[in-house]
């Protein structure tokens, strides 16, 4: 049940600087990881290793005891990335471009399950807008929705808290936290200061 | 699963390791329904190419001359000319806005095989570009007095050759999406790889006009949408794969 995601050796070079060398990270079930360091220090790189993105690292990824490479598909079927773009298509609602996740996901297209999601982050009332015209703490909530409409169980999560309002960052901590009780994982770089909790731990970069 | 009032905080569902269980066409589904629903939002970009091709073909007679004899003998080669340039044209935007708003990356972490996802795209954009390019042909062919019995074959021609564009040039789009004006590039890329295309699609038209078998020149135009169909997609998703890494 419990999942565990191992880096060895892991180094990351941009245009000739090592943004990190001999970086060893050990990510188990029941733990926030962040990522810190300062702005240019490689956290949304790693960040981007991490969730099998890029290639031209030097080390090993481990998934659950078995080489990244051969177990890719596993990997991603368990992986849910949210990037610096929220990855929300301006010209479709919320709805819409919830359908689309959930049929990446194998489900079947259930809008009752996304507008639970997205009543869940605080867009009721905004399902049917297209998403361009919201504001952009409201684009990163319908990508934020997903964290709950398409369960997995590796949150890999760069900025999540970019122009999200106090109350929702409140939210969402609580929600990372309630993630990693439950067994799930999250890793997530922030510049917000998250408040201290057994599950929170810190990887240091740069 | 009905959550209780706190699911806010915490998910209902205890989070568990999955096996892969995709769902290929429910996936292929719902990424074709996205990208049509999303062009035909944007019908400005949708008739675009198609509006090129008209006017393009609608000056030639004023340019050069109204002489039915002397634009019949050029209209095979101009109505093909100026279609691959249309297609090209609507090229770059296949992957950019994807590309820009992070949903490229979803994409390429989907569990569904890459390839897959790719044909799925390209073949939204051949249904919005290349199709219409190919029924809107014969009207424009009229104009420059193609002779009769050519419109058939005409339109066939640039159903199965602009399909062949659109695959072979989501694979320039796939390389340069990362490249902040690629579009130069992209039309140094794939222009060399059109002319085939181009030589036996005209080539085709022409033998209409003179009487000839057309069945050879759609066979070869058939025989390389196979390979394109088998081969494109796999490209596709490498090249996809190395501009993400950039």
């Amino acid at each position: 049940m419990s999942l565990c995601l191992q880096a060895r050796q892991l180094a990351c070079e941009r245009d000739e600087r090592w943004l990190f060398k001999v970086l060893d990270v050990d990510i188990r079930s029941g733990e926030v990881v962040r990522i810190e360091g300062p702005n240019g220090s490689g956290k949304t790189t790693l960040l981007k290793i991490l969730s099998g993105q890029l290639t031209d690292y030097h080390g090993e990824l481990i998934w659950n005891g078995e080489a990244m490479r051969q177990v890719r598909e596993h990997f991603l079927a368990n992986l849910l990335y949210l990037g610096h773009s929220p990855g929300v298509k301006t010209g479709l609602s919320a709805l819409e471009n919830l359908a689309w996740y959930q049929a990446l996901d194998g489900q079947k297209d259930n809008q009752a399950a996304s507008w639970k999601a997205l009543e869940n982050v605080g867009l009721a009332g905004f399902e049917d807008v297209p998403a361009g015209q919201l504001s952009a703490g409201q684009q990163r909530r319908i990508a934020l929705a997903r964290l709950t409409l398409t369960p997995r169980i590796l949150w890999v999560l760069d900025e999540p808290f970019t122009a999200i309002d106090r109350h929702g960052v409140a939210t969402l901590e609580a929600q990372l936290v309630a993630h990693a009780n439950n067994g799930g994982c999250v890793i997530v770089t922030t510049h917000h200061e998250l408040s201290s909790s057994p599950a929170l731990r810190r990887i240091q970069l740069g | 699963m009905s959550q209780p009032e706190t699911a806010k905080l915490a998910p209902g569902l205890k989070p568990h390791l999955k096996e892969p269980s995709e769902n290929l066409s429910l996936a292929l589904k719902a990424t074709l329904k996205r990208d049509l629903v999303l062009m035909l939002r944007r019908r400005g970009e949708v008739l675009n190419p198609l509006v090129f091709f008209a006017l393009v073909i609608t000056l030639f007679p004023i340019g050069i001359s109204p002489d039915p004899n002397l634009l019949a003998t050029i209209a095979p080669g101009l109505l093909w000319v100026a279609a691959l340039l249309a297609a090209l044209l609507s090229l770059d935007s296949l992957f950019r806005s994807d590309y820009d708003d992070g949903s490229l990356e979803q994409l390429l972490l989907a569990p569904q095989p890459l390839p897959a996802l790719a044909l799925a795209k390209v073949a939204v954009h051949w249904l919005l570009t290349g199709l219409p390019l190919a029924l809107m042909a014969p009207v424009l062919g009229i104009m420059l007095a193609l002779p009769g019995g050519s419109y058939l074959v005409l339109a066939i021609s640039l159903a199965l050759g602009s399909a062949i564009l659109s695959l072979i040039g989501a694979i320039g789009a796939a390389l340069t999406v990362g490249l902040a004006r690629g579009g130069v590039l992209l039309s140094l890329l794939v222009l060399p790889l059109y002319i085939p295309v181009l030589i036996f699609g005209a080539g085709a038209v022409q033998a209409a006009i003179a009487g000839d078998p057309v069945t050879a020149h759609l066979a070869i135009l058939g025989a390389l949408l196979a390979v394109a169909l088998m081969l494109a997609p796999w490209a596709i998703a490498a090249s996809l794969r190395i501009s993400i890494n950039g």
